[in-house]
C-alpha cells in the first residue's frame, strides 16, 4: 500500500492524468456491458465508435501536439469542412482523381499550419486570435467554395469510401442469425498509424521532447538552447497537416462536401484532449491519452442514447459533465500532489 | 516653435494611445465606404408599417446591431483583464437567459397574454444568467482551470439546456410591448437597443471612475500574487468578473429575444463570442490580461458591425462573412502586434533621421 502511495506521488503529472483516463473509460465500457449489455457485447459496436470517430482522433492529436506546448489551434473543424469540400468539388465537379484529392488535402493543411505557425510563433500573436480568424476564415470559404451540400459520386472515391476491412475472429450473429464479421474502414487505420506516430514522436524524439520543454517552461527551455520560435512553428504545421488528414478521414467516412460539416469539431477536440490529460497550461500530455479521450466521450454519448434519453439535448449536457468532472479531477488531483509533496 | 513641437509629440503620442487601434480602423472602414459608395452614409427619415418615425440608413443598422455586441464587449473587457482568458460561452448563456425570458413570459403554452411582467422576466434571467456566471467564475477562480477549457463545458451543454429550459418549444410572445427593446419605442425614431447599450456603457463608466473595480481587475490581472501581497482577494474578484459579464449576457439576451419575439436555440447569437473576443482584441487589449481601456472595447465593438454591415452592403453572403472578417481581423492583429509595432518603430526612427539629417543639411 505504501509502495502504492509512493507510485503515486512519484508519477509524472502526464502519466498519472493518463492512468485516470484509460482506468475511467474501461470501467465505464465494461459498466455498459455489465448492465446495458445487448449492443455493447457486440464487436462492432466498439468499431463503429471507431469508424465514427477516427476523424477526431486525427484531429485531436494534432490538438493536443498544440496544446503541449502552451498553445492552442480552433481552425481544425473549419480545415476539415474546408478540405472536405474542396476534394468534393475537385472529385466530382472536375472529375479528378483520388490520389491528387488527397495532395490537396495535405496542400490545404499546409497552408494553413504556415500561416498560423508563423503568426503565432514568429509574430507573438495569441495564438486563439490567430486560429480563431482561420477559423473564419475556413468556414467562410467553405460556403465560396460551394454553397449547397452534395455528395460525391466519382468511382474510384466510392470504392475508397466502401472499402472495409474485416477483423478475423470478432464477428457477431445479426437479427437473421447470419454470422458477420468485425470490419473497420480506412480511416481508422490511418488514425491509429497517426497515433502510433506520433506516439513516438512525442515520447522518443529530440523534437517531441522540446514541445515539452517549450509548453512546460518557455524561458528554461530558451537557456536549454531549444528554439523556441522554430518549436512552436513546427507544432503549429503539424497540427494543420493533421487537420488536413483529419479532414480526408472525415471527407472518406461521409463522402460528401458541405458547409456544415464537422461544425463544433474543433470543441471535440480540445475536450477528447483535456479528458484524455491533456491540460491547456503546457509541458503536460499524451497522445494514448488523448486516444482514449475520444474513445470515452464517444462511449458516453453512446450510452446515454442507449440508456433511452434520446432528445438531442442529453448528449450535449452529458458531454458537458463529463468535461467538468475531469477538469475538476485533474485540478484537485494536480492541487493536492502538489501539496503532498 | 514651441506650439509645433508640442502638436509633433501629440501626433506621436496618439499612435501608442490604445485606442488609435480601434479608431484606426474605423477611419480605414469609413474611407473605404466613402470611396466605393457614398449612399453608405445616407440616413432618412421615414415611416414604418406603423405609422412612427423611424430613421433608416446603414449607419443607424450599426448602432442598431452593435448595440448587443458592445453590451458583451464590456463584461468580457472586464473578465480578460481580471482572468488572462475570455469566456466563449456567451453565446450558450444569451440561448440560457432568452429561455428564460420566454419561459417566464410564455408559461407552458403560447397564449396571447403575458403570464408577468416583462420586467419580472428580465430580473429572473438575470439571475440565472449570473448563477451561470457564476459556475464559470466558480471554475475558473477556485478550481483554477484555464477559463477558455472551463466555459468549455457551458460552451457545449447551453443550447442544450436553453432547449430544455422550454421542453425544446418554440414560444411566441405576440405582446407589442415586448418588441420596444430590440425594436423601436413609438414616436421615437432611434432604434431601443442603442439606448440599452448607452445606458450600460453609462453604468459602467460610472462604476469604474466612483469604484475600485477597474483597479482591483488591472492589478489582478497583472500580477496575481503580488496583487494578493498587496491584500486583493485574486479569487474573488475573478469569480466576480464572471458574474458581471453575466449581467452583460442577460441584458443582450433580452435584445436578441425581443428582435424575433421568439427563440430559435442552435442559431440565436450564434458566434457572437468570437465577435465579442475580437471586439476586445481590436480594442487594443491584451488579451493575456492586465489593463484594459474600456472605451476601445466598446468602439471595438462598433467597428466589427461597422464591418459586418458594409460586407453586407457588398452582397456578401452571410455564410461566406467570416473569410472576409478574418482577412481583416488577421491584418489589422498583424499590425498592432508588439513585433510588428517594434519593427516599424525603428522603421520610423530611421526615416525621422534622415529627415533630421536633411534639415542640418539644409
Amino acid at each position: 500500500m505504501k509502495g502504492l502511495k509512493n507510485k503515486f506521488k512519484n508519477m509524472s503529472d502526464t502519466s498519472l492524468l493518463l492512468t485516470i483516463t484509460i482506468v475511467v473509460f474501461f470501467v465505464m465500457y465494461i459498466g455498459a456491458m455489465i448492465f446495458l449489455g445487448q449492443g455493447f457485447l457486440k464487436p462492432q459496436t466498439f468499431f463503429n465508435i471507431l469508424n465514427a470517430n477516427a476523424a477526431l482522433i486525427i484531429l485531436s492529436c494534432g490538438m493536443s501536439l498544440v496544446m503541449i506546448t502552451g498553445g492552442i489551434d480552433i481552425s481544425v473543424g473549419g480545415v476539415t469542412a474546408l478540405v472536405s469540400m474542396c476534394c468534393a468539388v475537385y472529385l466530382d465537379q472536375h472529375s479528378g482523381n483520388v490520389p491528387m484529392s488527397i495532395l490537396i488535402a495535405l496542400g490545404i493543411g499546409l497552408c494553413f499550419g504556415l500561416v498560423q505557425g508563423f503568426l503565432v510563433a514568429y509574430l507573438e500573436i495569441q495564438p486563439f486570435i490567430v486560429s480563431l480568424a482561420g477559423m473564419f476564415f475556413a468556414r467562410g470559404m467553405t460556403t465560396i467554395v460551394n454553397t449547397k451540400p452534395f455528395n460525391v459520386e466519382n468511382e474510384a472515391f466510392v470504392a475508397l469510401k466502401n472499402t472495409r476491412i474485416t477483423i478475423p475472429g470478432m464477428g457477431s450473429y445479426n437479427k437473421l442469425g447470419d454470422y458477420v464479421n468485425a470490419y473497420v474502414e480506412v480511416g481508422v487505420v490511418i488514425a491509429l498509424l497517426v497515433v502510433i506516430i506520433f506516439f513516438c514522436l512525442l515520447k522518443w524524439t529530440k523534437l517531441g521532447r522540446s514541445f515539452y520543454a517549450v509548453g512546460g517552461n518557455q524561458q528554461s527551455a530558451l537557456m536549454l538552447g531549444i528554439d523556441v520560435r522554430k518549436t512552436k512553428f513546427i507544432a503549429y504545421v503539424l497540427c494543420s497537416l493533421l487537420a488536413g488528414i483529419g479532414g480526408y478521414v472525415y471527407f472518406m467516412h461521409v463522402g460528401s462536401g458541405s458547409a456544415s460539416h464537422a461544425t463544433g469539431a474543433e470543441m471535440n477536440a480540445i475536450a477528447s484532449s483535456i479528458i484524455g490529460g491533456t491540460m491547456l497550461t503546457g509541458g503536460v500530455g499524451n497522445i494514448i491519452g488523448t486516444f482514449f479521450g475520444v474513445l470515452s466521450l464517444s462511449t458516453i454519448q453512446n450510452i446515454v442514447s442507449s440508456a433511452g434519453f434520446d432528445q438531442a439535448w442529453w448528449t450535449g449536457i452529458t458531454v458537458a459533465a463529463m468535461l467538468c468532472i475531469f477538469l475538476v479531477v485533474q485540478s484537485v488531483v494536480l492541487a493536492r500532489k502538489k501539496v503532498s509533496k | 516653435m514651441a506650439t509645433k513641437a508640442k502638436g509633433k509629440f501629440a501626433f506621436s503620442n496618439i499612435f501608442r494611445q490604445q485606442i488609435f487601434i480601434p479608431l484606426a480602423a474605423l477611419v480605414i472602414l469609413v474611407v473605404f465606404n466613402l470611396i466605393a459608395d457614398p449612399s453608405f452614409f445616407k440616413i432618412t427619415l421615414g415611416t414604418n408599417n406603423a405609422g412612427y418615425p423611424i430613421l433608416s440608413g446603414s449607419l443607424i443598422t450599426i448602432l442598431d446591431y452593435g448595440s448587443e455586441l458592445a453590451i458583451l464587449a464590456i463584461g468580457m473587457t472586464i473578465v480578460t483583464a481580471a482572468t488572462g482568458g475570455q469566456d466563449i460561452s456567451v453565446g450558450a448563456a444569451i440561448a440560457i437567459a432568452g429561455s428564460v425570458v420566454l419561459r417566464v413570459l410564455c408559461g407552458n403554452g403560447s397564449s396571447d397574454e403575458l403570464q408577468a411582467p416583462i420586467i419580472v422576466a428580465f430580473l429572473v434571467s438575470v439571475v440565472v444568467a449570473m448563477l451561470f456566471g457564476a459556475f464559470n467564475g466558480i471554475l475558473v477562480a477556485y478550481f483554477k482551470i484555464q477559463p477558455m477549457v472551463a466555459t468549455l463545458i457551458l460552451y457545449t451543454a447551453g443550447r442544450s439546456i436553453a432547449a430544455w429550459i422550454n421542453n425544446n418549444e418554440l414560444p411566441i410572445v405576440n405582446d407589442p410591448t415586448f418588441k420596444y427593446f430590440g425594436g423601436l419605442i413609438p414616436g421615437i425614431p432611434i432604434p431601443t437597443p442603442f439606448f440599452i447599450a448607452a445606458i450600460c456603457v453609462l453604468i459602467i463608466f460610472l462604476v469604474l471612475r466612483f469604484t475600485t473595480l477597474g483597479l482591483f481587475t488591472q492589478a489582478v490581472g497583472i500580477n496575481e500574487s503580488s496583487s494578493k501581497l498587496n491584500g486583493l482577494n485574486p479569487t474573488l474578484v475573478k469569480f466576480l468578473s464572471f458574474v458581471i459579464l453575466g449581467v452583460c449576457v442577460a441584458v443582450a439576451a433580452l435584445i436578441k429575444v425581443s428582435r424575433l419575439s421568439t427563440i430559435n436555440y442552435s442559431v440565436i447569437a450564434k458566434d457572437i463570442e468570437m465577435d465579442a473576443i475580437l471586439a476586445v482584441a481590436l480594442g487594443g487589449n491584451a488579451l493575456g490580461g492586465g489593463r484594459f481601456n474600456m472605451a476601445a472595447s466598446i468602439l471595438g465593438a462598433y467597428v466589427i458591425q461597422f464591418l459586418t454591415t458594409t460586407l453586407y452592403k457588398f452582397q456578401v453572403q452571410s455564410d461566406a462573412l467570416p473569410a472576409y472578417k478574418a482577412v481583416v481581423v488577421i491584418i489589422l492583429v498583424v499590425l498592432s502586434a508588439p513585433k510588428t509595432r517594434e519593427y516599424l518603430n525603428a522603421l520610423g526612427k530611421k526615416i525621422s533621421g534622415m529627415f533630421r539629417k536633411e534639415e542640418v543639411q539644409a
